[in-house]
């Protein structure tokens, strides 16, 4: 155990001297995914909770279907699928693109977090109360004011219980991206486990690390639905 | 032909997948009720050993469990049969995915039957044992009827979590949907193909599954009112 912490408590944490790799990998697929995630899916949860069907559709089709298969196939797809087409690769910017594993499972991580978050957004939108709509309206608000004022910035407060749950479960994910070569904690631990053949050790490390960073997870949400949702506290009396 | 040929070996694989979901659903049940008994329990040390577990278990991502696990149970298997002196036995892949898909998910479920076992009024129960019932009685005709119905939504979800946590069971080699699709995209050159086969399979199984719990659910709210507004 203290050997293999010694040899490779960098690995674990930063670098292996060459790449970064281990928790920083991780900590990086984790914010890259969540980030671009967030930024598409408060457009397309406002398109998904649209009156016009033709609009909401769309959206609907792209989260049942991210949502009814594994994020493994959809990682499997982007990274050995789309490359092993011929038109791919003879374009050059896209070959560049799919050629690399961590840009591959970077679009399947995002597009796969942004399909969850679409949901859980829009799920809070349709729960806004109706007289705070109807308050915006009667002030002569535009449906873009109306958005931008009223119900994002609620909506979004009271979706983050549920956001922050999908944030844990999007790192549980990352996991996944060392089939496509990235080299995050789970890849070192397996490379450790092949090294050394404590397979009990490699991965127990790699266990308490994920564990630490779900704890500061946890702590970081909860010190945000404090500052957030304050709001929504039972009052005492 | 259909699927050029690799039809069977890919049904062959949907099979083994949802053989694998169902079996370890079975026992990570059986697990989530035990869990949840031991987390209501009047018992210290069996609350703090379910909760450690519940914490510990849904802390760490399954798929570092899933080879923690199996690596380690295989190591400690060779011991056993070196000291032993017989032959290596190798852990087959799908009863490794069994064991630790129930095991994971037997934490997910201990937290969806805590909550429905507490949402079933108290007054059932004392009523169960007034008429003399015995305990093993109450949990069957009172508590599990009426838990059933505040747990199916957890239950719903963490089946079609599980469905897909299925898919990772593949790493560990056993010949599942995925594995089945990618060696026929790579005997066939045509990954992209099949790895949007694999995804159609599964988005099906969940579909499926939807609309079975959809009607699990209608089932088990007989005779209970939704507040009109």
């Amino acid at each position: 155990m203290n050997e293999i912490l010694q040899q490779y408590w960098q690995a674990y944490l930063w670098s292996d001297g060459y790449h970064i790799t281990g928790v920083a990998m991780t900590l990086w697929l984790l914010t890259a995914s969540i980030a671009i995630g967030f930024v598409l899916a408060v457009p397309l949860a406002v398109a998904r909770v649209s009156p016009n069907p033709l609009i909401r559709g769309p959206v609907w089709f792209y989260t049942y279907v991210f949502r009814g298969t594994p994020l493994y196939i959809q990682l499997l797809v982007f990274y050995t699928g789309i490359y092993s087409i011929e038109s791919v690769r003879a374009q050059p910017l896209l070959d560049a693109f799919f050629r690399e594993g961590i840009n591959c499972t970077l679009l399947a991580f995002a597009l796969n977090t942004c399909a969850y978050t679409v949901e859980i957004f829009a799920g809070a939108i349709r729960a806004t109360p109706y007289g705070e709509i109807e308050a915006a309206r009667a002030y002569g608000m535009s449906s873009f004011t109306l958005y931008r004022r009223v119900i994002l910035p609620s909506a979004l407060r009271r979706a983050l219980p549920y956001y922050s749950n999908e944030v844990i479960l999007m790192l549980h994910s990352t996991t996944l991206a060392f089939t496509a070569t990235v080299p995050d904690i789970l890849k070192v631990a397996r490379d450790v486990n092949s090294a050394t053949y404590a397979s009990f050790e490699a991965f127990g490390i790699a266990g308490a690390l994920y564990a630490v960073i779900v704890f500061a997870l946890v702590w970081l949400f909860r010190r945000g639905e404090q500052r957030w949702l304050a709001f929504l506290k039972p009052q005492a009396h | 032909m259909f699927l050029q040929g690799f039809g069977p070996l890919i049904f062959e694989g949907t099979l083994q997948t949802i053989k694998l979901a169902l079996v370890s659903m079975l026992l990570s049940v059986l697990i989530g009720l035990v869990g949840a008994s031991a987390k209501l329990s009047s018992h210290r040390p069996l609350r703090y050993l379910a909760t450690a577990y519940t914490t510990l278990i849904r802390s760490v991502p399954d798929l570092v469990i899933m080879l923690l696990l199996f690596y380690s149970l295989q190591i400690l298997l060779n011991q056993l049969t070196d000291w032993a002196g017989i032959e290596q036995i190798d852990i087959d892949p799908f009863l490794a995915g069994v064991v630790t898909l129930g095991f994971i998910y037997g934490a997910y479920f201990t937290e969806t039957f805590r909550g429905a076992f507490q949402a079933v009024p108290r007054g059932q129960l004392e009523a169960a044992t007034a008429y003399g019932m015995k305990p093993w009685l109450v949990f069957r005709r009172v508590l599990f009827p009426q838990m059933m119905r505040f747990a199916l939504p957890g239950i719903g979800n963490n089946w079609q979590v599980m469905i897909k946590a299925t898919a990772l069971v593949s790493i560990i080699g056993l010949a599942d949907i995925v594995k089945a699709t990618q060696d026929a995209g790579k005997s066939s050159m045509q990954l992209f193909f099949f790895s949007i086969v694999g995804g159609l399979i599964y988005l099906a199984i969940t579909t499926l599954s939807n609309g079975v719990l959809l009607w699990l659910e209608r089932r088990y709210s007989v005779g209970v009112r939704k507040a009109e507004l």
